[in-house]
């Protein structure tokens, strides 16, 4: 049985509190949020109904992140700002929510929407700026990167689209933007090693989700 | 350490550790005071890694209790990992808190958890983790007040060296007063043992430094000398039980029991002779369906959890279990809520129940515990359900939808043969046979087979267990018999068995023992990729002691035990002549039935007394107040 369901995209922040959870358990945790609030989330329906919700990208664990997306269903229509308000009131702390729109059920999946993530990364103890300077520029220079992942090897330079170091008076750090579409997704921590940079205690954090205008 | 030193070298160590989501807090309905506002602080631990801890309801209870006080906050501790314990000992980095990060070592008390006596050497890494000395005579005034409870503290003697006040009991009330006492102590500025004293006026609560075991030659207890004016400790218990707890910290990670808890009734009627549990757990009392309704209702709209477990020691005796399942199903039906009723008899009057529960459960599998599979066995211990019965509830189970049926038994209950072993995979088959016939070749039959510990308090103290052969034997057969499609057997190693067995009826002696062995590197010993017998047959042997004097002897009907002091309210004369009857393959029905005057009522006369009626399961007390046996509520 077919019910008509109503489709929403929010986002939201992952706080340095909870960067140590990792994405099944925000995915959760966001279940559980919605239970909470007391908002008609639809189901998939079959022998064991899942609630409909779909976080666009996963983001590694130890990220912050101030640009997650998420796509969820509710069986009935309502207001976004009534479903903010709920969802901001019964969030567990470090999910805060900073929008929420209604958007086109037929749309694509959200997954197959993201093009790129940008993120912005700190070092603790960072080497002098002119390396890590000379560092991207190689690196940008490079015609091609070639690492393994899992036993597959691939290229990361097609997936690096914007690397730059950014300073001010008390602090350095790089910005980059990486490829994130589904089968060619870029990961920081790779960037950070091709760099010759250890990404163990880097801070990384996604600023911004780039989609496909649909 | 400061709380900032804390979290800057957590910084560094947690991307490198294993689920560092275990070490962060930072969960929903966490309670973080003003640390410098707050003149009380309670570090409250359980003795081993965060997901097992975060199941642990007696804890969330205290924590929610105490956490209400204004003067008082309550944080949580847990043992790491090995990768987590490795890394923080080389950061020099101590036992912290969750919510402030505060170093264990600088709350007033320290409350441990100790449900079970596998987590005895993780209690004191713990302890050595936190930066506290081990040895209760070692700590002075500058350290934490160690406190400890939970099931095994009712035989507290084995750790008794290391722990400065047992809660014999329930918790709820208790904490309060010692919380109270401390406070009035510190205001005072006087020794640690003018507290010890003043802790030890409290019901309930065991100071072991004012008790001094001796020993006969034969290592036996001669007598408990005192040096208070108390001979022994009875154990604290809550007269009704309060409303259930709804407001449950809700981790982020995933932990052993991902669902609300609601303890519908404690205690139990059965009187199972191997089961510590139903003694100590005495009087039966039950909380009311709209208690229990209105708590599941708001423990969900705190949680937003997807499960509920209504919980006992046997959930079919919860008087109105029928009422309590027709109204979760009502009142929840269509909000994908998965409720679970465990603990069910052997009666097909159990398959209705979670029939009925059927639009809010998910028929992962039904289990029953039979325990032993002869009749003769299990009037030994007094479970006397007929094969007839189980054979016929797991056809009703299986007709109903299940096609997994788990079923718990026992080896090694006394005077076992192998035959009554036989007749476990036997039954096993038959179980298997009846699913078969009624719903095919679908049919599961998971056999879980335990080896049974003897428990202190317990109509079964005296006994012996099986031996190491005897009990390999035994698991031979089984392993050998129950096999083949759709049978699984499940069982816990011997040496596994062994430990808890010595710990359990251990003596304050012991204590040497686990200190030992900890030292020797015995940790997390319930994990069984962790439990080393070698290190704890060491610890023996440099303690001097002698395992087997523990285990597998049958103890003389008047030995002093080690744990006498400990009054359960359940008699002594009462479990010898139980034990006499098992002899004898007698049987007790439901206490519900027939009072057999266990001791519970004279005992608390008065507080049945001012909570008649159907709270408590016991008798009514009609007779006048006794003076003498009166207990303070207040204490």
């Amino acid at each position: 049985m077919e019910t008509t369901v109503y489709r929403y995209r929010l986002t939201f922040y992952k706080e340095e509190s909870i960067r140590f959870t990792g994405h099944l358990d925000i995915h959760r945790a966001w279940e559980r949020t919605f239970r909470r609030a007391g908002l008609p989330l639809a189901y998939r329906h079959g022998f064991n109904p899942r609630p409909r919700i779909n976080i666009g990208s996963a983001l590694p664990l130890g990220y912050t992140s101030c640009s997650e997306q998420m796509d969820f269903w509710l069986e009935e229509e309502m207001d976004t700002e009534a479903i903010a308000r709920a969802l901001n009131q019964a969030q567990a702390p470090g999910l805060p929510i900073s929008e929420v729109m209604r958007i086109e059920t037929k749309q694509p999946a959200l997954q197959t929407q993201i093009q790129t993530a940008a993120y912005r990364v700190h070092i603790d103890d960072p080497p002098p700026i002119d390396e890590m300077q000379s560092a991207v520029e190689t690196l940008m220079r490079a015609s091609s990167l070639p690492r393994e992942r899992r036993g597959k090897s691939y290229d990361l330079r097609p997936l690096i689209k914007k690397l730059q170091v950014k300073q001010s008076t008390d602090e350095i750090w790089l910005e980059m933007t990486l490829s994130a579409s589904e089968g060619a997704s870029g990961r920081p921590g790779e960037v950070l090693r091709a760099m010759g940079i250890d990404p163990t205690y880097a801070r990384i954090q996604r600023t911004k989700l780039i989609l496909t205008s649909v | 350490m400061n709380p900032a030193e804390v979290e800057h070298r957590l910084g560094h160590i947690l991307p490198t550790v294993q689920k560092p989501g275990r070490y962060t807090g930072g969960e929903l309905n966490q309670v973080v005071k003003e640390w410098a506002a707050i003149p009380t602080r309670v570090a409250l631990a359980f003795p081993d890694i965060y997901d097992l801890g975060m199941s642990n309801l007696g804890l969330a209870i205290l924590y929610d209790i105490l956490n209400q006080q204004a003067d008082v906050l309550a944080e949580r501790a847990y043992l790491p990992w090995n990768d987590m314990e490795t890394a923080m000992r080389q950061a020099g980095l101590p036992l912290y808190a969750l919510e402030s990060k505060h170093p264990i070592a600088d709350f007033d008390i320290l409350g441990i958890s100790l449900p079970y006596e596998s987590l005895y050497t993780n209690a004191l890494n713990l302890l050595d983790l936190a930066g506290i000395p081990l040895h209760s005579a070692e700590r002075t005034v500058e350290h934490p007040l160690v406190i400890a409870g939970g099931h095994a503290a009712h035989n507290p003697e084995p750790m008794s060296a290391f722990i400065d006040a047992f809660v014999i009991g329930e918790g709820e009330d208790v904490i309060l007063d010692i919380v109270r006492c401390y406070q009035d102590w510190k205001a005072q500025n006087k020794s640690k043992e003018t507290l010890l004293a003043a802790l030890a006026q409290i019901w309930g609560v065991y100071v072991p430094s004012l008790y001094q075991p001796h020993y006969h030659e034969d290592g036996t207890i001669s007598h408990m000398e005192t040096l208070t004016e108390a001979s022994s400790v009875l154990k604290r218990i809550v007269p009704k039980l309060p409303p259930p707890l709804t407001r449950f910290i809700v981790p982020f990670i995933d932990v052993t029991h991902n669902r609300v808890p609601i303890e519908i009734m404690r205690g139990c009627t059965r009187g199972c002779r191997f089961c510590q549990a139903g003694m100590i757990t005495r009087p039966v009392r039950e909380r009311p369906v709209e208690e229990i309704l209105e708590a599941i209702e708001c423990a969900l709209a705190h949680t937003g959890y997807e499960e509920v477990g209504l919980l006992s020691l046997s959930s079919s005796d919860y008087g109105p279990v029928l009422d309590l399942v027709r109204g979760v199903s009502e009142r929840f039906r269509g909000r994908h809520l998965n409720v679970s009723l465990p603990s069910l008899r052997i009666e097909s009057f159990s398959a209705e129940l979670m029939e009925s529960l059927k639009e809010t459960s998910r028929r992962r599998g039904f289990t029953l515990a039979p325990e032993a599979a002869t009749e003769h066995m299990r009037q030994i211990i007094n479970k006397p359900v007929t094969t007839e019965q189980l054979l016929e509830t797991a056809g009703e189970i299986f007709s109903r939808g299940w096609h997994t049926l788990k079923l718990y038994f026992m080896i090694g209950h006394p005077a076992e043969t192998l035959e009554d072993v036989q007749a476990i995979a036997d039954l096993c088959k038959a179980v298997l046979k009846e699913g078969r016939r009624v719903i095919g070749k679908r049919t599961r039959v998971n056999a879980g087979v335990s080896t049974f510990v003897p428990k202190p308090h317990t109509p079964f103290q005296w006994v012996p267990v099986d031996t190491l052969d005897q009990i390999e034997a035994k698991q031979k057969l089984l392993k050998r018999e129950l096999r083949g499609p759709g049978l699984k057997l499940n069982w816990n190693t011997p040496q596994e068995t062994l430990l808890e067995a010595w710990l359990s009826r251990g003596d304050r002696r012991i204590g040497e023992v686990i200190l030992r062995a900890w030292q020797l590197g015995a940790k997390f010993d319930a994990w069984q990729e962790h439990f080393r017998y070698d290190l704890w047959l060491q610890a023996f042997e440099d303690s001097g002691l002698n395992p087997a004097f523990y285990t597998h002897r049958e103890r003389p009907i008047d030995e002093t035990f080690p744990w006498d002091h400990i009054d359960i309210g359940v008699k002594k004369e009462y479990l010898i002549e139980d034990y006499l009857w098992s002899l004898e393959g007698r049987t007790r029905i439901d206490c519900r039935e027939r009072c057999f005057a266990c001791g519970i009522l004279p005992k608390f006369a008065d507080l049945r007394r001012k909570n008649p009626g159907n709270s408590w399961s016991c008798p009514e007390v009609r007779s006048p107040q006794r003076s003498d046996m009166r207990i303070s509520e207040s204490a």
